[in-house]
């Protein structure tokens, strides 16, 4: 518990991009996990995904950020037919 | 509109008083929407603006829930806002009012009091002030024009004040002090401006290198603290209004106090009222006082926050009170300015008779026979220690 006087006047947050700091993964009923073999890395996830919790190195598909990943299972339906590099999976598997 | 002055005083009505005062202001932001009896606050305001008199932002919108959304957009971002409104604009404002003050942005708002609907009525109550008195703004009454006009330069200081950062409300009645002309004595704008300083805001939208979010959402880990802090700013809001008003007397030699009395000292027998119907209560003073009858008065001026210890030791010495409320809570127990006051005086030792009447609802006129009334069956009451009607309507 954060103590009294380090509360902002009427909740304004000071400073911005301070929802990195907050984790909102525990939603997540279902996790992507993708197959970087299959994966071509053309990004169509990293741009389809909501949350900006597609993870890239160098410019390439690295993973997910499951701090922030909601489960949406978007970034699997976007991955191309022909690719389909993500798969969901139970969280309670 | 040129407003001259004849002998240092000028005739105007409350309306334009208020607005010849927001002129002198010269808020960065007025986002408002007329509405009677308020209509020429933003009529004579649009008018500055149009004159170049002023180099605030006018702001016209559809509706009051946008002006008041507008509002608080624009002090989010750092800007000294004002707006006026009235009856179900300020209905309207609501949802945004509790906004403003839970985001702690020192808004100055002036309400002319009106009756709600329904029935539909554009005359003086106070059910629109009165409905929003649990929003968390600072609320101010006002008798006279000249105190409407004094007032608002008041709630910009109380409201900004670096205690406080609350929004705030300066409540005249409709019609009664908003369209009677009466001689008031303004003050000269450079005094205007040395009074309400500059208004520096802690954060502001606009700043982009630290880019703070306003009006985020909390869940029950945090909520309750920030309202305990606006809690405490109300309360603290008193402290600021004495000093403010103190400032104010100092400067412009018009003292005004968290409310007036009038020849409350000795009386046995004293009615508490808001705004305009003051003035008649005082006649009815005066000539109960020529009979021999101890009769007084206790005019609340800031209600928000509720100065219940001060009015408690004001009225200590009366045997009957009787609080008149141009309002009714519906709540099948009188009106809230009579709650208010007869809880503040549960404490007391010996514990004066207090009743609730409430009068003029939709502009109904209250005159001095209806203040004698009162008074006579107060008076009543103080001698024989009993209260036969707790609660009633009158000026029916
Ligand atoms: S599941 Fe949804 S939130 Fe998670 S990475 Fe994929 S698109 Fe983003
Ligand atoms: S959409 Fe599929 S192929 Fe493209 S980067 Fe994402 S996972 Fe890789």
């Amino acid at each position: 518990m954060v103590e009294k006087k380090e509360y902002p006047l009427g909740g304004v947050i000071p400073k911005g991009g301070t929802a990195h700091d907050y984790s909102t993964g525990g939603w997540r009923k279902l996790r992507p996990v993708v197959d970087l073999d299959k994966c071509t890395s053309c990004l169509i996830c990293w741009v389809m995904c909501p949350d900006s919790a597609v993870v890239t190195e160098e410019g390439k598909m690295a993973g997910f950020d499951l701090e922030h990943c909601k489960g949406c299972g978007i970034c699997a339906a976007e991955c191309p037919d022909k690719v389909k590099a993500i798969k969901m999976v139970e969280e309670a598997e | 509109m040129a407003i001259t002055a004849t002998k240092g005083q000028t005739g105007l009505t409350g309306n334009s008083a208020v607005a010849y005062a927001m002129k002198q202001i010269n808020p960065d932001v007025c986002a408002a929407y007329p509405i009677t009896p308020s209509t020429q606050i933003v009529e004579d305001f649009s008018g500055y603006v149009a004159d170049g008199e002023v180099t605030t932002e006018l702001i016209t919108v559809e509706s009051e829930h946008s002006a008041m959304s507008a509002c608080i957009g624009a002090a989010a971002a750092g800007a000294r806002v004002m707006t006026a409104t009235s009856s179900q604009g300020l209905a309207l404002m609501w949802e945004m009012l509790y906004i403003a003050s839970g985001m702690r942005l020192p808004i100055v708002l002036a309400n002319v009091n009106r009756a709600l609907s329904s029935p539909i009525n554009i005359h003086c109550d106070h059910s629109d002030s009165m409905g929003a008195r649990d929003s968390g703004w600072v609320q101010l009454y006002s008798e006279t024009v000249q105190e409407a006009y004094d007032n608002v330069f008041m709630a910009v200081r109380i409201a900004e004040h670096k205690d406080v950062l609350l929004p705030a409300m300066v409540c005249l009645d409709g019609f009664i002090t908003s369209h009677a002309i009466e001689n008031i004595s303004l003050i000269e704008d450079q005094e205007v401006r040395q009074f309400i300083g500059s208004y520096n805001a802690k954060a502001s939208l606009l700043d982009t290198d630290k880019a703070p979010t306003f009006g985020a959402m909390t869940l029950p880990d945090t909520y309750i603290e920030f309202k305990r802090q606006q809690s405490e700013a109300m309360t603290r809001a008193k402290g600021a209004a004495i000093e403010v008003m103190k400032d104010f007397g100092k400067r412009f030699g018009r003292e005004y106090g968290l409310f007036e009395t009038y020849r409350l000292e000795d009386a046995e027998a004293a009615i508490v009222v808001l705004n305009s119907a003051a003035g008649t209560t005082k006649v009815a003073v005066d000539a109960l006082r020529k009979e021999g009858k101890k009769v007084g008065l206790l005019r609340p001026r800031l209600f928000r926050p509720f100065p219940w210890q001060e009015i408690a030791g004001a009225l200590k010495g009366c045997k009957a009170i009787t609080v008149l409320d141009r309002a009714d809570s519906m709540n099948a127990f009188g009106g809230p300015v009579f709650s208010e006051v007869r809880s503040a005086l549960y404490d007391l030792d010996p514990r004066p008779r207090v009743m609730n009447r409430i009068y003029g609802l939709g502009g109904r006129d209250y005159k001095v026979k209806d203040a004698v009334e009162v008074f006579n069956e107060a008076l009543k009451a103080a001698e024989t220690g009993r209260v036969e009607t707790l609660v009633k309507y009158i000026t029916l």
